[in-house]
């Protein structure tokens, strides 16, 4: 079964949010995500500085035999993303959670975050596919 | 029974297998009341392969050969002999699409060496393995320019009237319903080109500049100055080329300071026969940074299980096939043949002889405009530099002079009168390496001759009625 | 080797190209160009060993039985290609006036009245230069169409999930939101879900029939009624014509407008990848949407109708009349054939296709809809190889092509896990047919007992398995030279 890690948040779109100390949030795509799409080897990344809606696309993760979009799980601003990724997309499938995160968002509501997917809720969707 | 091998000995054995009494049987899932066994009383009773050829020997000869001066995006070049031999060989001729790309190694390998030979006569990273045609390539091009332009998120795009109509017409008819919209740009009516002097001082937010070289006219464009204004309002530029002018102009990657973004055109002149407007290819390719946002299929170097070179279709996900409703384009097959034949074509002639057929073509467009210069009442419009085209002023009426000429067997050109009526009686003209000094001797001779019968028509005072 | 490894500096192949050297007089310097390119330099013999030594590392159909589902890989007849490729065909000028074309164009204006007859369609335009765009032009006029009567509120093209992917893709070139419908267990369009999805904001649906699936759309009847009164249209993509060539026609379903792929079940050649040809019929009330160019006859005069000549068209699609030649060969395959030769299309690549299946299933092979009847085609699914045995669909295709074969259609259509979608055609003899089934029972009988050396195939072909994952990351996508 794939990782689920507990203190994260998570969306219906196999994205998942983390809370950073500043309010702002990390994203990136699970573990189930990366391995449905198998060797990735592209991610664009969005730019920095574009406000994004709430499951609006601002990201693409390619493998070989897919192409997917990445959904912004909140509605904010994109403060950074993962330069890495140009070159070693393949983080993605290497450590989904850690050095293979997306980009960081300024949400524009404190409240957002607390109410995207908990562990066990992903899990069950995640487990249905 | 035609191209179908079963004796009646099969055919009773496969029912048999399958369980049931007939091959009718086998339709059992087709409501009756759509049924229509009898349903092609209009199509003909099948002909023999004799009897067909007499039919289509006929109609070919009908069309008898004819003495062309025509271009405007179909030019006749002598094709090697190997072109065509090598392309109908039945391993390029009836494969398909390179989906198994260990059974398909031989188009694969071709299609890479055209994308090298494409990238290196337009000058840009990276090539397409062909779109279906010149008008439709430019209609892909606008849309991957809207998709790719990052710094502006405008829909509108720059088109100058100096590109050929039909490829204008196409792009719009295909880009329109996306809520694309090519704003026309007027030509300067002396040079017969978009005068950079001329460009809109505050044009706007717009995602692309398209650049015909040569345009429809044969008039070379101020390709650098279109090029560098476009992107200094943030615009991407998007060439329209013809490719045998690319063995003697500078290709599109040279424009400017940093160059065109996309190249595009049509790729009939590398070795398809003018063949009443197809097939022949549309050709595309752009900067590295686009790759992943240009339509068709794209073919790629890399190594087997035992490290081997080998080629295969490489980044699919932007294909309809993969990516569906948000693939780059729906395009899925192209024209592979034509492109076997250009690879072929453009091995046999070469750097250098590409350079000749260029040249050749050119010189010889520029003896007919020397000889058209004796005729009276015929007047080269446009005091620019060309390549291998040009426009003529004639002081009789196109249609008339055009049909006395298609009597004799010669087509004199294409007129401008629809599309460019502010030109008056304007033809366009192109004589390419194909056309002999009598070639171009009959043509003046028959033109001049019908000069004057149609000045003597019309010449006589007219009787004055009470 | 690439033919630019066999180039070689100052080797002038003169024969093919003007003996004259280059003078390029009258280009000032500004507009030439400064370094020549990389065209090779080789001679007339390296060129034609190059490709001929190329060509011999495809498969084709001409040297492979090639049952690549939904692509229709039928023989392509010689005479055709001949016959196209007469001096009087080839050399015509796009913009020929009528009266040096009446050759060509009688041989249009027959195809039109073909294509018409067998489609049971109002009208038909040649022009569509490939099955995805006579795609376009279909979903183009039923914009046209509903833009025409101010009915501004369809935004939505429903399509099936089971549908090629140039369905959807084309359905957002046109600017509408493609929503999609469920399949049921035996192939069949979920009907319920199709009345929940229909209403005023669809423009049509999008149908192939026989579907993707293999299998023909019993209720396509009751399909056309749903759509039809909620002011939809019925778009029939023709990928399957071969299948009911003669037995059924688009225009008796209830279809508005339907493309063909000449390529297909007009056997000219696919080419290594096209060209094709995708002439698009209508019903009346599309009539006036048709894509120019089109051939009219009067008083045994064949002339072209253009821009100017049909107000409402949805214009033209290529510069200038689409794929001409192939649309030549595709006439004179029909000549060829006639009326009788058209019914027995659809009856013996139906007839091969269920032959095959009951076969493969007799050899213990899963079939994904055991319960219907093969059209000219049908699905195989390989779940329980892969799932048992370790062994998949790709891994089956790879070890066919060692066993002289080219592989069928594979994971697709999307729906159906591990599959193979085989398609004979007609033209195939028993004799290939049987030898594909023993080939299959062989690979069956080594997935069980050598896993590992189906997984490793092919062996026989010119390369081995290509790494998909190097092509993709690290692009090489064209030669340089040699840092000098």
């Amino acid at each position: 079964m794939s990782n689920v890690p507990q203190e994260l948040r998570y969306t219906k779109n196999h994205e998942w949010v983390s809370l950073n100390d500043d309010g702002t949030v990390t994203i990136g795509i699970t573990d189930h995500a990366q391995h449905l799409l198998g060797d990735l080897v592209f991610v664009e990344l969005p730019e920095i500085g574009i406000t994004f809606g709430q499951e609006e696309d601002c990201a693409v993760v390619e493998s070989v035999k897919a192409a997917s979009d990445v959904y912004c799980p909140l509605d904010g601003e994109v403060i950074g993303h993962n330069e890495a990724l140009s070159d070693t997309p393949e983080l993605i499938n290497q450590d989904p959670y850690g050095d293979g995160w997306i980009f960081k968002l300024k949400p524009k509501d404190d409240g957002a975050f607390a109410e995207l997917l908990d562990a066990d809720a992903y899990n069950e969707i995640a487990s249905e596919e | 029974m035609p191209f179908i091998p079963h004796t009646d000995e099969d055919i009773q054995k496969m029912l048999g297998a399958i369980g049931v009494n007939s091959i009718d049987e086998l339709f059992a899932e087709i409501p009756n009341e759509l049924r229509s066994d009898d349903g092609l009383g209009n199509v003909a009773e099948g002909m023999s392969e004799m009897e067909v050829s007499r039919l289509m020997k006929e109609r070919a000869e009908a069309d008898a050969r004819t003495l062309c001066f025509a271009g405007a995006g179909a030019y006749e070049h002598h094709i090697p002999a190997a072109v065509w031999e090598l392309t109908t060989r039945g391993e390029f001729y009836s494969a398909y699409t390179p989906y198994q790309a260990e059974a398909s190694q031989g188009t694969l390998q071709l299609l890479y060496e055209y994308q090298t030979m494409m990238s290196s006569l337009t000058g840009m990273d990276v090539s397409n393995a062909s779109l279906y045609d010149g008008g439709s390539a430019l209609a892909e091009a606008v849309l991957m320019a809207v998709r790719a332009n990052r710094k502006s998120k405008s829909r509108r795009v720059l088109m100058p009237r100096t590109v050929h109509p039909n490829y204008r017409r196409v792009a719009n008819n295909i880009v329109k319903n996306q809520g694309i919209v090519l704003e026309e740009l007027d030509y300067d009516r002396e040079g017969g080109f978009i005068d950079p002097d001329n460009l809109p001082k505050d044009p706007g937010d717009f995602a692309a500049l398209i650049i015909p070289q040569p345009n429809f006219f044969g008039v070379l464009e101020e390709v650098d100055a279109l090029t560098n204004w476009a992107h200094e309002h943030k615009a991407l530029v998007i060439a329209v080329v013809n490719p045998t002018s690319l063995a003697i102009l500078t290709p599109p990657g040279e424009w400017g300071e940093t160059g065109a973004d996309i190249a595009c055109g049509d790729g009939q002149p590398l070795g398809a026969p003018l063949s009443s407007g197809g097939p022949y290819f549309g050709f595309m390719c752009c900067r590295d940074s686009f790759v992943r946002q240009m339509p068709g299929r794209i073919i790629g170097r890399t190594t087997d299980l035992d490290g081997k070179e080998g080629f295969a279709l490489t980044l699919q996900a932007r294909e309809q096939h993969i990516r569906r409703s948000k693939a780059t384009s729906n395009i899925c097959t192209n024209q592979g043949l034509l492109v076997t034949a250009a690879t072929i074509y453009m091995s046999l002639v070469g750097a250098q002889g590409l350079e000749r057929v260029a040249s050749a073509c050119h010189e010889n467009t520029l003896n007919l405009l020397d000889a058209l210069a004796d005729v009276s009442g015929s007047n080269k419009l446009f005091n620019r530099p060309l390549f291998h085209e040009a426009v003529i002023q004639l002081e009789l009426p196109v249609e008339d002079v055009m049909r006395a000429l298609s009597v004799q067997g010669i087509i004199g050109g294409v007129s401008l009168a629809d599309d460019y009526p502010e030109l008056g009686n304007a033809i366009l003209v192109c004589a390419t390496e194909t056309k002999t000094a009598a070639d171009i001797e009959t043509f003046i001779a028959a033109l001049q001759r019908i000069a004057k019968r149609l000045t003597a028509n019309a010449c006589p005072v007219q009787p004055k009625m009470a | 080797m690439l033919i630019f490894e066999k180039s070689k500096k100052n080797r002038v192949n003169a024969p093919q190209a003007p003996l004259s050297e280059a003078t390029r007089s009258g280009i000032p310097e500004q507009f030439r160009r400064k370094q020549r390119t990389n065209l090779p330099e080789v001679s007339e013999m390296q060129a034609v060993r190059h490709y001929t030594q190329l060509s011999q590392k495809n498969f084709s159909i001409d040297t492979h039985f090639y049952p690549l589902g939904s692509c229709t890989m039928k023989y392509n007849p010689r005479a055709s290609n001949t016959l196209s490729m007469l001096p009087g065909f080839l050399g015509r000028h796009p913009e020929s006036p009528d009266n040096l074309s009446q050759g060509f164009l009688a041989c249009m204006y027959d195809l039109q009245e073909i294509l018409k007859e067998v489609t049971g369609m109002k009208a038909v335009s040649l022009g569509p230069m490939a099955g995805a765009q006579g795609e376009f032009a279909g979903v183009a006029m039923i914009r046209a169409y509903h833009d025409a009567r101010n009915d501004d509120a369809r935004t939505e093209i429903l399509v099936p999930d089971a549908a090629h992917g140039t369905n959807p893709a084309t359905a957002t070139m046109c600017n509408y939101k493609v929503k999609e419908i469920p399949t049921n267990s035996d192939g069949d369009v979920d009907i319920e879900a199709l009345k929940a999805a229909v209403g005023p904001q669809t423009a049509g649906i999008m149908l192939t029939n026989p579907s993707t699936l293999g299998v023909f759309e019993r209720r396509i009847k009751e399909i056309a009624n749903i759509v039809h009164k909620a002011g939809g249209l019925l778009y029939y993509d023709g990928a399957n014509l071969n299948a009911i060539l003669g037995k059924v026609k688009p225009g008796d379903m209830g279809f508005d407008v339907i493309h063909m792929n000449l390529h297909k079940t007009f056997s000219t050649p696919h080419g290594g990848g096209g060209p094709g040809a995708g002439p698009v019929g209508v019903s009346e009330r599309l009539e006036p949407f048709l894509p120019v160019p089109l051939v009219a006859k009067k008083d045994d005069e064949y002339y072209w109708l253009k821009e100017k000549d049909r107000p409402q068209s949805i214009g033209r699609l290529s510069t200038f009349m689409g794929n001409a030649g192939v649309l030549l060969r595709a006439y004179i395959y029909a000549r060829l054939l006639g009326k009788e030769g058209m019914h027995r299309v659809a009856e013996f690549a139906t007839l091969n296709a269920n032959y095959m299946m009951a076969e493969l299933k007799k050899a213990g092979f899963d079939m994904a809809y055991p319960n219907r009847l093969a059209t000219h085609e049908f699905i195989l699914t390989l779940k329980k190889q892969a799932k048992d045995l370790g062994v998949n669909t790709m891994d089956f295709a790879k070890r066919l092509l060692d066993y002289g074969f080219h592989a069928p259609t594979t994971y697709f259509p999307l729906l159906v896990p591990e599959c193979l979608l085989i398609e004979p055609t007609e033209t195939e003899a028993l004799e290939d047919i049987d030898a594909f089934i023993e080939a299959m029972k062989a690979i069956q009988k080594e997935a069980e007992t050598d896993a590992e050396k189906v997984k490793g195939a092919p062996y026989t072909l010119p390369v081995r398995k290509l790494d998909d994952v190097k092509a993709a990351k690290e692009l090489d996508l064209s030669w340089k030279p040699a840092a000098q």
